[in-house]
């Protein structure tokens, strides 16, 4: 499986959504993924990938890692694999 | 009813090893959280916290009381010692009979749960020592001051997480007024800086790397801290009675649920909680000069608090004076109230409001009086203390000068 079908289907586990429902335009907000719920992903991507993504509650415009759409989510996690496995 | 007085305090933070000590250090702004110094730290994410340095149990406690007293315990009874000493109350008799102890912690004794799993799970022992249960119970602080002291009335532990010392003083404070008790020891204690008790909080990303900045716009999360503070809290006739140095009184409190959400604060919560208190204390928006915010340097805290402050005293709000001490101590949990009340007894007391240091960028959304930076003189009459528990639980106390 593919970092965009697996951040997919973590996202849609989270939303409780099919994968086939999560957009790559959508927002966390759109798909109904709240704070906590962004933090349980964030944590499960993660764990799936085994790398360490920096992100702060407090800050998340300032953390490197756009969370702005789904789209943006897979950028970032294909961006922190090829950095973090090299 | 009876009216309620505060005859004794005591500490043990990072800013201090007892109160002299930790508000010279509020009254200077300076800064006690530091890299943290404990085993695996380099596995942490986060590494700073407000630790107390140089507290040696050895010497203080006999190798007996070592094994019974985690470290939320120690910090407890060296506390307890200072206040009840600064009180000079005696507990025998009566009063001995009837007066008791409610103290908060959220976790109890963490450090002993994380040094226990090591030893079984990563060291692969299968024997622990016969006292763990006992050193771990979140009630062993109490249960220990009730037996240093011969306190042999009602006596408990509360724990509502970030709130927990300052619903157990609201119980205390509850005790003395009603009559039922002529004394409480009352406060909290917390000690989680230890791998597992930071690694836990990391995990929610709250947590900021360098420092606690509260309601600067540059904020980035809270910073742990640990340690104890207990009070005497006295029925006012008996501490007379005795000649007593009276500190200041506490005069009303309020607690509220925000049955809500289970970490995000509520602002409604918050501000029932504060007219709640001033409603209890019989006094107007306008008598309040100084709040001690719970101010925990999170987006979500501290922009939540000083909504429900503008929504409680409307125009007031630009008027009084309200810090974070957290800024400088960290955030104790489950003893952060109890802390935090020696900034409020120094506000009726010394007249010195103590500043919420690390302020950097003014927020829009807390455009409030944060006494930036450095301490200020001022002379208050009635403070408030705020504290906003994880889970929605909010609890607010009251005091006066005297």
């Amino acid at each position: 499986m593919s970092v965009k079908d697996k951040v997919i289907e973590i996202i849609a586990e989270q939303a409780v959504l099919e994968p086939g429902d999560v957009s790559l335009d959508a927002t966390l907000e759109d798909l109904g993924i709240d704070s906590l719920g962004l933090v349980e992903s964030i944590f499960a991507i993660e764990e799936e990938f085994d790398i360490s993504i920096p992100f702060n509650a407090n800050e998340p415009s300032e953390s490197d890692f756009d969370i702005t759409s789904v789209q943006s989510i897979i950028a970032g996690i294909d961006k922190l694999v090829a950095e973090q496995k090299s | 009813m009876h009216r309620v007085v505060i005859t004794g305090a005591g500490t043990v933070n990072a800013l201090g090893h007892d109160v002299p000590a930790t508000l010279d250090a509020m009254r200077e702004g300076r800064c006690g959280i530091c890299a943290l110094d404990f085993q695996d730290v380099e596995r942490l994410s986060i590494q700073i916290g407000g630790q107390v340095r140089g507290f040696e149990a050895e010497g203080r406690y006999n190798r007996q009381q070592m094994s019974l007293y985690d470290r939320f315990t120690q910090f407890t009874l060296a506390a307890a010692k200072e206040a009840i000493e600064q009180s000079g109350i005696v507990f025998s008799g009566e009063t001995s009979a009837k007066s008791g102890v409610v103290l908060g912690t959220a976790g109890g004794g963490v450090s002993t749960w994380d040094a226990n799993y090591r030893s079984v799970y990563e060291e692969g022992k299968n024997r622990v020592h016969p006292f763990v249960v006992p050193k771990l119970m979140n009630n062993a602080a109490a249960s220990h001051v009730s037996m240093e002291h011969n306190l042999k009335g009602p006596s408990f532990t509360v724990s509502t997480a970030c709130a927990s010392s300052n619903h157990a003083m609201a119980q205390a404070f509850q005790m003395v007024r009603s009559g039922m008790a002529p004394a409480m020891i009352t406060g909290g204690s917390e000690s989680m800086l230890c791998f597992g008790g930071v690694k836990a909080w990391e995990g929610l990303r709250v947590m900021s790397k360098d420092a606690c900045r509260p309601f600067s716009a540059n904020r980035n999360g809270m910073v742990q801290g640990e340690g104890a503070g207990i009070f005497v809290f006295e029925e006012y006739e008996h501490a007379r009675a005795r000649g007593a140095e009276i500190l200041c009184e506490v005069i009303g409190f309020a607690m509220s649920s925000d049955a809500s959400d289970i970490v995000m604060p509520s602002k409604n919560g918050a501000a029932r909680a504060m007219a709640g208190a001033l409603a209890d204390a019989k006094v107007n928006a306008a008598d309040v000069g100084y709040i001690n915010a719970h101010g925990t340097g999170t987006a979500a805290n501290d922009k939540t608090e000083c909504a429900a402050v503008a929504d409680v005293f409307g125009i007031h709000a630009d008027k009084l004076m309200i810090s974070s001490t957290k800024s400088m101590h960290g955030h104790l949990i489950g003893g952060t109230g109890a802390v935090e009340l020696l900034a409020c007894i120094m506000a009726l007391r010394d007249g010195v409001i103590a500043p919420t240091i690390g302020y950097e960028e003014p927020d829009p959304e807390c455009a409030l009086d944060v006494v930036p930076n450095d301490a200020r003189d001022a002379k208050v009459d009635v403070v408030l203390s705020n504290a906003f528990a994880f889970g929605g639980m909010n609890a607010v106390l009251a005091l006066r000068a005297i």
